[in-house]
């Protein structure tokens, strides 16, 4: 099972990205757990410097836009 | 640039012929619209000369042009913005000292993609890498001011001499408020959790992008941005077209001209409280300044609206403690007054 943490204050974009990726995941068929974190001293701890980022098993894969499918399939394998 | 065989096949080349059709397209619509636009008033039953139609012939002239100008630079700012990014700003500006790290730091808030809503990421991130806190202010300051909608309704509207000086003094007011923060020593009145962090561990690596992908970005961009201020932008048109074809020459001279020395603060105190709908303000206020409003009090009021918001000041005190917040709007507040009294003795 993946971990996969939406970073970002809650602003639209945090919002369609954590969706995308809900629905890639069920798309692909891949269990994972997706936490949404709002938190700024836990945002800034991953060292990201804009939002929406996101986190797939601990490690930043994306930060600063809405990212596209394909991207997001490429983490879901 | 490097061109793969494959390319020839691939989607990239449908990318740039759509590019090129569009730019076409654009330039063809751009430089016939005053012949467009009379054809499509003169299909009206009104008269020029008559107040509903002067606000109509406005309406009908500046909203294409100002939606058609918007997208191209937006367009423009969009590829742009490929080229930086925060992580690379940040390399940039990691230990620099104050005064040209403060010139950096403004210049480099016009081309970063910036979203009010990452301040706070952004900020510690930059705090972390050893910015020192007068910069990155210049950064903050200078990102949202100094931003495409602005310069692209600037442009539309007055001109690109005044997009120009608004340019130039936006950058002034972020570098000079930027080094007087970094001089007064605030560095104590961050809050408490944000000196305990240290230093940031990341560096997301850059993916070379090639044209056809960067043209992309800038149609997403695009999509974003115009999708988002075109309401405010046809609002703000309309009021503005009401003004022009109602209110009597020469009204605003009284209340916002030149004379009025008090109209300059109270223009930046009523711009606080308004965010971010810089794209609805700009044309009601061309329509103020044609009717006698003077130059250096409206462009106050501007900078005002964008880059002293409520809504930013409530983000930002999750890391700034209050006096460090209210020196921030402090010192800005002074540097765009300044703007505005020296716009309007000068011109």
């Amino acid at each position: 099972m993946k971990e996969i943490k939406v970073l970002g204050s809650g602003c639209t974009k945090c919002v369609i990205t954590a969706k995308l990726i809900e629905e890639v995941a069920e798309e692909k068929g891949i269990e994972v757990r997706l936490d949404k974190i709002t938190e700024m001293a836990e945002i800034v701890s991953y060292g990201v410097m804009s939002t929406p980022a996101v986190v797939v098993d601990g490690k930043v894969v994306h930060s600063g836009s809405v990212p596209d499918r394909v991207r997001v399939g490429s983490w879901l394998r | 640039m490097n061109v793969h065989p494959i390319a020839v096949y691939s989607p990239h080349r449908t990318v740039w012929i759509y590019v090129i059709a569009s730019l076409f397209a654009w330039l063809g619509i751009y430089f016939n619209l005053a012949a467009l636009t009379d054809a499509a008033f003169s299909m009206l039953p009104l008269q020029r000369d008559t107040p509903m139609g002067d606000a109509v012939h406005f309406f009908i002239f500046d909203t294409p042009k100002v939606l058609l100008l918007l997208t191209l630079i937006v367009f423009a700012m969009g590829i742009v913005h490929t080229f930086f990014s925060p992580e690379r700003t940040r390399a940039l500006l990691s230990g620099r000292r104050e005064g040209a790290g403060n010139v950096l730091a403004a210049s480099l808030g016009i081309v970063t993609p910036f979203c009010s809503c990452s301040a706070v990421p952004l900020f510690i991130g930059l705090l972390t890498a050893g910015v020192p806190l007068g910069v990155t202010f210049s950064f903050l300051i200078s990102a949202p001011m100094v931003n495409e909608v602005a310069l692209a309704l600037l442009f539309a509207m007055f001109g690109w001499k005044i997009a120009v000086i608004y340019l130039g003094l936006g950058l002034t007011v972020a570098i000079a408020a930027g080094f007087v923060i970094g001089k007064l020593k605030m560095e104590g009145h961050l809050e408490d959790w944000v000196l305990a962090i240290h230093r940031s561990r990341l560096q997301i690596e850059g993916i070379r992008k090639s044209w056809p992908e960067r043209f992309v970005e800038g149609g997403r961009s695009v999509r974003e941005i115009v999708g988002k201020v075109w309401p405010y932008i046809i609002a703000g048109i309309a009021v503005g077209a009401g003004i022009h074809g109602y209110v009597p020459e020469d009204f605003m001279a009284s209340i916002m001209g030149r004379e009025a020395w008090w109209s300059v603060p109270l223009a930046v105190i009523i711009g606080v409280p308004m965010y971010s709908n810089a794209a609805g303000i700009i044309p009601v206020v061309e329509a103020l300044l044609a009717k006698g409003a003077a130059l250096g009090t409206v462009l106050a009021f501007m900078m005002s609206v964008i880059a002293l918001s409520l809504p930013e000041m409530i983000i930002l005190r999750k890391v700034l403690k209050i006096r460090l917040i209210a020196v921030f709007a402090g010192v800005v507040a002074c540097g765009i007054l300044l703007v505005g009294y020296v716009f309007n003795a000068v011109l």
